[in-house]
């Protein structure tokens, strides 16, 4: 696997709502090896402080040279980068970890579900699963805590020809609840589903208990404190499953290099260490 | 670099070793070096230090391992690593083929842990010197206790040292209260070389939660807020003790490498800097570079230990 540091023009950006931005960056070397799930790490100064890059899903690469990102200002970082303008240039590191394992089956039944941000790379992961197939469905689920939220990326993924099934915490568009709930009561369990996952944790957790039950796959994107983002301080752990530490004999996995897509089968559950 | 004139950038570090130039990698910081072959050019560097490595492969501690605080960050990974063993069959030929030289750093819980490593090591080819971590904070047992015993530093000196005609760089915790203390102590066991500093140990608390940001509650404190604890330590150790001194903590640029080596270091390593940038360490090669051919020196040891005191 090949990353690459690069000086990066913004080439557009775009508010979303009030604290979600979406910048497309021209990032060739990034664009042309980027795999749905792979992330970057982005400088968010231009000074020394915050320190540390920050992950950043891709959210979008595409074969004339182009990368987004989609996030929520949270803190100083992410502060810093919705503050930059079109033609101001970012210093990233990318694509890095493992991204999301796309079927072999064409026939296979997807469901996909977001939550939040996570929404970032299932778009993504959504126009590369339409470019190789589709005989089986692909169902979309995406969750928000309200529709100032989610308003704008739905209709991104609608004009992919995809539906969205949505739900927001305070009922203001879709489902009115988890999306999980959701999930668990509009998906066909006749049919066997193959699962892509992305949010917060305790979401993607849930997700994870009720593929387990079906005994469906599922893939997961995790998140943790990185520093480097490139496999050499080692912070970004997570702890094995049971089952994962037999088979591998790794107490821990990393979320930079092992992830940040892991079997849900593969990483224990735990929030304690959260 | 096309202003042309060449500058001798060779440095000693101690028992015969010569560097090409005086950067080195942190241990910890830099894996086992091809996870940087992206961004580095390998033969470009002075050295490569590896990740601390044990007799038995270690898992670390539990999550979270890091956290961010202001100019730095604090880590408690636990020494995670492969193990002698996977670190000589998968992770060394690598950095052999390279051919830079390759200082691996050891750490254990007892005084024969450090032994056995250093007579493992002893026997295999492609490794220019070993440096002792005696100054870890994240481990309970070994760790801080043998770096701030001067009998203890003595002993592992002196146990590494028979065990290995390789050069032996000690690497000192700054979780001292008088650094030259441990550095004289180092010296008397046989060191060939000091380097420090290590990380200081911290915590950070979320007051919200009232709990420890780390799963380990104290971590080892590292980046650009720990420069001028570094820069002292080094710059003390540096009139007390005749071996030759590695200066790391801190460094983030060609200017911070400077300032250790006018303290005295006859080498720097660059640790946290390379999650910044990951071509960190080259860039201050050539920042070292031009700052000599521009203030016209012919070679690096014209500016080593050069500090006027008004
Ligand atoms: C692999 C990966 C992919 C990611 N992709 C996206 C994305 O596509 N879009 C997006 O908006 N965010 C994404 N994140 C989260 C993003 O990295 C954090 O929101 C960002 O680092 C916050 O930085 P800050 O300086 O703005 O906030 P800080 O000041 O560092 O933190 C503010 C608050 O944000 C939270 N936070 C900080 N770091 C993280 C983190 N790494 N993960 C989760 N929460 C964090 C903490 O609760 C903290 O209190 C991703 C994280 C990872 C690990
Ligand atoms: C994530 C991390 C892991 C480290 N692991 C080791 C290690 O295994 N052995 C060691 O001797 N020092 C280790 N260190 C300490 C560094 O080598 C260095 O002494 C310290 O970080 C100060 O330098 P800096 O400020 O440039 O990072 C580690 C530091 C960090 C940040
Ligand atoms: S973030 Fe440094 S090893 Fe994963």
């Amino acid at each position: 696997m090949t990353a690459h540091q690069l000086k990066s023009e913004i080439v557009r950006k775009e508010q979303l709502a009030k604290d979600i931005i979406r910048l497309t960056l021209a990032a060739p070397e990034i664009a042309v090896r980027a795999i749905p799930g792979q992330f970057m790490m982005l400088k968010a100064t231009d000074k020394m402080e915050p320190l540390l890059r920050r992950p950043f899903s891709i959210h979008q690469a595409t074969s004339n040279g182009l990368v987004q990102i989609l996030f929520k200002v949270v803190g100083a970082g992410s502060k810093f980068l919705a503050d930059r303008e079109q033609g101001d240039i970012l210093d990233i590191v990318g694509p890095l970890g493992h991204g999301f394992d796309l079927p072999d089956d064409p026939s296979a039944n997807l469901c996909l579900v977001g939550g939040g941000m996570g929404c970032a790379p299932l778009y993504f992961l959504t126009k590369r699963l339409l470019t190789n197939r589709l005989e089986g469905s692909l169902q979309l689920y995406l969750g928000a805590t309200t529709a100032k939220e989610l308003a704008v990326v739905k209709e991104d993924f609608e004009n992919l020809g995809v539906k969205v099934f949505a739900a927001t915490d305070d009922g203001s568009l879709g489902y009115h609840g988890f999306v999980t709930d959701l999930v668990a009561e509009s998906l066909d369990k006749e049919l066997r589903w193959q699962f892509y996952s992305c949010g917060p944790h305790p979401m993607m957790n849930k997700v994870a208990r009720f593929c387990a039950a079906e005994k469906w796959p599922c893939q997961v994107s995790l998140e943790t404190m990185m520093a480097c983002g490139i496999s050499a301080c080692l912070g970004c752990t997570v702890r094995s499953s049971p089952a994962k530490l037999i088979s591998s004999n790794k107490q821990f996995l990393h979320v930079c290099k092992d992830g940040p897509v892991f079997d849900s089968g593969d990483v224990a559950w735990t929030t304690a260490e959260r | 670099m096309d202003h042309g004139r060449e500058i001798n950038l060779t440095t000693h570090i101690g028992g015969g070793l010569i560097l090409r130039n005086p950067v080195m990698t942190a241990s910890g910081t830099f894996g086992y070096g091809r996870e940087f072959s992206d961004f580095v050019n390998l033969h470009h560097l002075g050295a490569v230090v590896v990740k601390g490595i044990s007799l038995l492969p270690r898992s670390g501690n539990p999550p979270p391992r890091i956290v961010e605080t202001t100019g730095g960050m604090l880590n408690a990974i636990g020494l995670e690593n492969v193990g002698v063993e996977a670190f000589l069959r998968d992770k060394l030929p690598y950095l052999r083929e390279i051919g830079t030289p390759v200082v691996v750093n050891i750490l254990g819980d007892s005084l024969d842990d450090y032994a056995e490593l250093a007579e493992i090591l002893n026997d295999i080819d492609g490794i220019s010197a070993i440096e002792v971590n005696i100054s870890c904070p994240n481990v309970k047992q070994g760790g801080v206790a043998f770096g701030t015993d001067p009998g203890m530093v003595r002993a592992v000196t002196r146990a590494v040292k028979a065990k290995t005609s390789r050069p032996v760089i000690i690497k000192l915790s700054p979780n001292v209260t008088d650094i030259t203390v441990t550095a004289r102590a180092a010296e008397e066991g046989g060191a060939d070389a000091v380097s420090l500093i290590n990380t200081l140990i911290g915590m950070a608390i979320d007051h919200r939660t009232r709990t420890p940001r780390l799963a380990n509650v104290i971590g080892g404190l590292s980046g650009p807020a720990i420069k001028p604890v570094a820069l002292r330590m080094v710059w003390q150790t540096a009139r007390a003790v005749k071996i030759p001194v590695i200066g790391i903590g801190g460094i983030m640029n060609a200017e911070d490498a400077l300032e250790f080596l006018v303290a005295g270091a006859a080498a720097v390593q660059i640790g946290t800097a390379n999650f910044v940038n990951p071509d960190t360490t080259e860039r201050v090669v050539d920042g070292i570079t031009r700052y000599l051919q521009e203030s016209g020196c012919q070679a690096l040891q014209e500016i080593i230990g050069t500090l006027r005191l008004c």
